[in-house]
């Protein structure tokens, strides 16, 4: 079987998230909570953030649905403490772009989230993987507004 | 088993995938389309194409005469008394929405009851939670018995004198259940409702005689039964038919225009507004001749033998979870699963590229899913050209995921 290329989608940083997946649960003090599914395939999200002066202080996550949906969302969460809102819109438009194939930025340290660039190749799995990063800036598109 | 040479009039089939021979199971969703049904399509675009009803003119003539022979065809193919009785449409969830917009806004009151089960496809929920809002009616759902069959007593205690239409599958796309429609539909008419059946898992696989099951209304799809999408059929019953208003106005379905007033065409004409399906209806027909030349009968048992076959193999992996019906001929060749430790997903890409094409997700009924306490599964659906083979690759195909994903955690 081609196993180079599911290889490539699953790699090991992808597996270990998503069997042993960083902040999962509920914030208590949540300034954002956030729910989004794919009505396509059943995923589910329910995201809460804490956003103080600007800067996501805490992010956690709760959900159902496959690998690449949990992993990325957990290694979302891992990715957005300290950073300001335009921060996170920037690492969501690279997630954006590594799924469409195209150049990204690649001037940030993007950690385990690099792992992610196979999802490119499964096309039917990219809206797996970003599923988190839109309930996110949909989070804080509304935080802002509010 | 049905000839092995018939997989061979299916095209699409002989292919690689990721560099492995086709094996599609995912019939359920969409069937493939045998040649026949290409040609006659292309056929019709290339020597007849042309608008029906209105033409004096050879090509004119020779549309109209497809397209309603079409018609014809899929009368026979029911069972219908009369072509009169059958509508073309877009498919099987617009000859539902046809009948909760044109049936059930004219018949459902404030305090009147729609009962349909916990089984049911999105397009046979929706309009009915529409045509409830909207009315201020409500809606009832008849619970499933634990093997995911539907009990007549539930039926009973469910449909009422204050029901004014029944609406139920008559196969599950998701549990292969097979459902018995005729008793239902007595039951419904016992208490005075209208029984409405959506037929796009059942009309594909088995004979359907609609004056037998004696139901009102039955929606069916073209494209899951070889023929081409954006055709699908609503057979009613006359007398309902002629009381019913068009849901949808403009040419074709006209008698007399004024500037204030106008009249409608006769039956099936008044349902069908707008230049038809014509290429679609033709389509349709020649499925209809392919699968009546295979014997409807044949196509079902064919179904039953891999859906048996396939229950069977499928247990020897070890944390495999199979939902619905135990008893192979209690079900249609549809089987849903879940692997333990694997999300669906990820089995369904594992397996394609293998070159095995199943379906993952919640099949469009939430409800069931809710139901088998599920978020998503994984779902095996057979047709005539599917064979034990393709079971076998499948069966393998699960083993290769399971290993898989127990080496890469």
């Amino acid at each position: 079987m081609s196993s180079r290329n599911l290889d490539q989608l699953y790699r090991s940083v992808i597996m270990d998230h998503y069997k042993t997946p960083r902040n999962k649960g509920v914030l208590e003090e949540s300034s954002v909570t956030v729910d989004m599914n794919n009505p396509t395939c059943g995923d589910v999200i329910h995201l809460t953030m804490q956003i103080e002066d600007g800067i996501v202080k805490d992010a956690k996550f709760e959900g159902e649905g496959c690998s690449i949906s949990m992993a990325s969302a957990s290694m979302m969460t891992q990715m957005l403490k300290g950073r300001t809102a335009e921060q996170a819109h920037q690492l969501a438009e690279i997630i954006s772009n590594m799924m469409l194939g195209n150049e990204y930025d690649t001037s940030i340290d993007l950690g385990d989230i690099e792992a992610l660039s196979g999802v490119a190749k499964f096309p039917a799995r990219i809206k797996c993987a970003t599923l988190a990063w839109k309930a996110m800036e949909k989070g804080i598109d509304g935080e802002s507004e509010a | 088993m049905l000839d092995q040479d018939l997989r061979n009039q299916f095209p699409i089939i002989n292919q690689e995938v990721n560099g492995h021979p086709l094996v599609y199971l995912d019939s359920a969703a969409t069937s493939q389309k045998p040649q026949q049904v290409i040609d006659a399509i292309s056929h019709y675009y290339t020597y007849d194409n042309s608008n029906v009803h209105r033409g004096v003119h050879t090509l004119g003539n020779r549309a109209t005469e497809g397209y309603e022979g079409a018609r014809e065809k899929v009368r026979r193919f029911l069972n219908a008394k009369s072509t009169e009785e059958i509508i073309f449409t877009r498919g099987t969830t617009t000859a539902l929405n046809l009948v909760a917009q044109s049936y059930g806004f004219a018949n459902v009151e404030a305090g009147d009851e729609i009962v349909i089960t916990y089984m049911e496809h999105h397009s046979n929920i929706i309009p009915w939670q529409q045509l409830a809002k909207a009315k201020g009616a409500t809606l009832k759902y008849i619970d499933l018995e634990e093997d995911g069959t539907i009990s007549l007593d539930k039926v009973r205690e469910t449909v009422t004198n204050q029901t004014k239409i029944v609406s139920v599958m008559h196969v599950s796309n998701v549990l292969g259940t097979i459902n018995p429609i005729q008793e239902i539909t007595k039951i419904a008419h016992e208490n005075g409702a209208v029984m409405v059946v959506d037929g796009a898992q059942a009309a594909p696989h088995l004979k359907v005689d609609v004056e037998a099951l004696d139901c009102d209304f039955y929606a069916f799809s073209g494209h899951k039964m070889g023929a081409p999408t954006g055709i699908g059929v609503l057979y009613g019953k006359k007398a309902h038919l002629n009381k019913m208003e068009p849901v949808e106005f403009g040419g074709e379905m006209i008698d007399f225009v004024g500037l204030q007033e106008s009249t409608w065409k006769e039956l099936p004409w008044k349902f069908e507004g707008g230049t038809p399906i014509i290429a679609g209806a033709i389509g349709l027909g020649a499925a209809i001749d392919f699968l009546e030349k295979i014997g409807l009968d044949n196509v079902e048992k064919h179904e039953h033998e891999l859906a048996a076959y396939a229950l069977e193999r499928m247990k020897e992996i070890e944390g495999i979870t199979i939902y619905g019906p135990d008893n192979a001929e209690a079900r249609a060749g549809v089987i849903t699963f879940n692997l333990e430790e694997v999300h669906p997903h990820d089995l369904a890409t594992v397996l394609d590229m293998n070159g095995i094409a199943v379906r993952a997700g919640h099949h469009c009924a939430q409800p069931l899913m809710k139901w088998l306490k599920v978020s998503a599964t994984a779902r095996a659906s057979f047709y005539v050209y599917n064979t034990k083979e393709d079971i076998d690759r499948l069966v393998d195909g699960l083993r290769i995921a399971k290993e898989y994903f127990t080496d890469v955690i």
